[in-house]
């Protein structure tokens, strides 16, 4: 977990520098090496290190427009996705996806830049392990701010009624964009909302890793054996804005302290030392994941940006005739699809 | 035909809409405004700045982010004679609450025999440019214009901007009301040069159905609307110089659609090139060519369209660049017409 968390601290501090690049002193959203927005996960990381840490390749994650630190935990393959954000060829998308939509099969880890869009998904997932009856699960993450949005309510009540294996995780920040969370809902405690749908809630209270890992053994393993879907809520801090650029004119300073006081990374640190960890061996943990973080960013940069004719392709999986210039047919046998 | 601009103040488009809504709110107790981040923020496109320290949290609402609930909740107070202006902060994000839009929305003054007034405005950002990807970049003009029942605007200008928006508080019939992130005059993203003008202090309307020749010429019509008004009257600058004279036809809104003002130019250019950051099939571009072949088809020489190619926006920025039509790509379509 240690290693999760600190490994997607250094990356998004580098992306933030990369980001950064070409935007200063002015900042122009579309200039530099990484345009677009960029929402950066800094103070979410105990959450996906403590839940992922329970999962397998074969388990299934779906993350909301905030999705470095889980994907980090989930295994997905660092240099390509980092490829990706820096729009290349060789990214986890061909760069068509970008930092919000971000798919590594090879790990069942998919993104939706859509507020809550990804836990139907999720129930997809879990419904498809139950129908072939495998012990694989799924876990969709959201932030508090999507917890109103139709589309989660409607998949806790079918994950509910079906008793799936499907973990929903809910990222409490405080904040959805300049939104504090007092202004969406009137419910502090949002694992409450699963008793409306007659499943199991729990809420872990401070970005505590142990907790979360706790919490989460439970939830991962209440649906790995059969026992149904679980909605488990993360207390998180949001150390930045929102997104880069935004300059948090709406969020009280006293906030911005109490969030950057309180940091999940350092409190395991000191948990770690304290159960006789090594200052060196921590420190031997930060340096590799520095270097594997550096390496993938280096390796990113260097990669080739796409051929612009490729903006034509992969629309479809199966390409009707015509659809793309350079290969205006299926060669005959070569898998129509249905075979 | 093209506006005379009196004033000397120059607005940027945001400011513009914004000083027609905080002048409605002020005459009318029964305009309110709601949506994401509309509050504090000031709308993430600032097309709410600084409604909420004249007006109060009650009449600019931060609401939950469950677009059904809010916007169906603007249908439901419209329909109760009150003049919300509801914003979707994306384009994109229609999908989560199209019921609202469609079913309800649209729909009810016609299900209802016309007993049933829905007088709200929804704002919405579209448009790409920027690198943000196929869930954010979005316009879907012809989406919304192809779905009847609401009319739908799209400025390219500050003057525009503003007089449309008097025109949209005001109409007793939904409006969806698009704006171009890029012609807003934000910080962060430039605009071109074009889309801050004059605007006159006081209030003033611009009828929907009636498009604004933004420049004139003899040898072809550019027909296009926001942002793309911008990209053609650069090329046309550009085609002038090869002694190539475009007329550029901004159409300000899609429904109603001044079908006029486009065959009038047409017959007396014969050449026609439609431009759109949306999709090609089945959208604007197809619409305004049909349009003109019904109509004045004796008088059509050459028809180019440029638009989306059928995909989704791509990320990555040589990718971006080949999907979106650019003011290159536009001089190259009018040339090829002659
Ligand atoms: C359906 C939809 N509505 C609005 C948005 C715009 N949006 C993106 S992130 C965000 C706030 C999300 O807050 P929260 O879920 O708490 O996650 P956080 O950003 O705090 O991690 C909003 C409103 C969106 N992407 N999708």
């Amino acid at each position: 977990m240690y290693e999760d968390m600190v490994t997607a601290r250094y990356y998004e501090e580098r992306l933030q520098e990369e980001y950064l690049e070409g935007k200063q002193p002015a900042f122009d959203i579309s200039a530099g090496p990484i345009p677009g927005e960029l929402h950066l996960a800094a103070g979410h990381e105990a959450s996906g290190a403590g839940v992922c840490i329970h999962l397998r390749d074969d388990d299934t994650v779906t993350a909301p427009h905030r999705p470095h630190h889980v994907a980090i935990a989930k295994g997905v393959d660092l240099k390509r996705m980092t490829a990706e954000i820096f729009g290349r060829e060789t990214g986890l998308g061909k760069g068509k996806g970008g930092h919000m939509h971000l798919f590594d099969p090879d790990v069942n880890f998919a993104c939706s830049g859509i507020i809550a869009q990804g836990c139907p998904p999720a129930v997809g997932a879990a419904l498809a392990a139950k129908k072939r009856n495998t012990d694989s699960v799924a876990v969709a993450f959201l932030g508090e701010g999507a917890i109103d949005q139709g589309g989660f309510l409607e998949s806790l009540n079918f994950a509910s009624v079906h008793d799936l294996p499907v973990v929903f995780v809910v990222e409490d920040n405080d904040w959805a964009i300049s939104m504090p969370k007092e202004r969406i809902t009137d419910v502090e405690d949002g694992s409450r909302r699963a008793e409306g749908f007659d499943m199991h809630g729990a809420r872990v209270d401070h970005d505590d890793a142990c907790d979360v890992y706790e919490a989460a053994e439970e939830a991962v393993g209440r649906a790995r054996d059969g026992n149904g879907p679980t909605l488990l809520e993360v207390q998180v801090h949001r150390r930045m804005g929102h997104f880069m650029g935004d300059a948090e004119g709406y969020r009280p300073d006293a906030d911005v302290e109490r969030h950057q006081a309180r940091d999940s990374i350092e409190r395991l640190a000191a948990d770690l030392r304290g159960d006789g960890v090594d200052e060196a061996d921590l420190e031997a943990i930060r340096s590799d994941a520095e270097t594997r973080v550096d390496e993938a960013i280096e390796w990113a940069k260097e990669q080739p940006e796409p051929d612009p004719e490729a903006a034509h392709e992969d629309a479809f999986t199966n390409p009707p005739n015509g659809v793309t210039e350079e290969e205006p047919a299926i060669a005959a046998g070569d898998g129509g699809g249905d075979d | 035909m093209a506006q005379t601009q009196v004033s000397e103040r120059e607005l940027t488009m945001s400011r513009a809409m914004v000083e027609a809504v905080a002048h409605e709110m002020r005459e009318n107790e029964e305009v309110f405004l709601m949506g994401e981040d509309v509050a504090d923020y000031g709308g993430i496109f600032s097309s709410t700045d600084g409604l909420r320290e004249e007006f109060g949290y009650d009449r600019v609402m931060d609401v939950p982010i469950a677009e059904t609930s809010y916007i169906g909740a603007g249908v439901g107070a419209a329909q109760a004679g009150m003049r919300p202006i509801v914003e979707l902060m994306f384009v994109d994000f229609f999908g989560v609450a199209m019921d609202q839009i469609y079913n309800n929305m649209a729909k009810n003054t016609y299900m209802s025999g016309g007993s049933v007034s829905v007088p709200m405005v929804l704002t919405t950002a579209v448009g790409g440019t920027y690198n943000d990807a196929a869930q954010h970049s979005q316009t879907l003009y012809g989406t919304f214009a192809h779905l009847p029942g609401m009319k739908v605007v799209v400025p390219s200008t500050a003057y525009d901007a503003k007089g449309l928006m008097h025109n949209a508080i005001r109409d007793d019939d939904p409006v969806v009301y698009m704006f171009h992130k890029r012609l807003m005059g934000l910080g962060w993203m430039p605009a071109p040069d074009g889309p801050k003008t004059g605007v006159p202090e006081e209030e003033y309307t611009i009828p929907f159905g009636v498009a604004d020749v933004k420049r004139e010429g003899a040898d072809a019509t550019v027909v296009t609307l926001g942002l793309h008004v911008h990209r053609a009257l650069e090329a046309a600058e550009a085609l002038a110089e090869d002694g190539i004279d475009a007329e550029v036809i901004d159409l300000r809104t899609l429904t109603p659609l001044d079908t006029e003002t486009v065959l009038e130019s047409v017959r007396k250019t014969g050449r026609l090139v439609v431009v759109d950051e949306d999709y090609r099939s089945y959208g604007v571009t197809g619409e305004i060519v049909a349009t003109a072949a019904e109509d004045a088809l004796a008088d059509l020489e050459a028809v180019r369209r440029l638009a989306l190619p059928d995909v989704p926006i791509p990320y990555s920025r040589p990718l971006e660049n080949e999907v979106l039509p650019g003011a290159d790509d536009i001089a190259a379509a009018v040339r090829d017409v002659q």
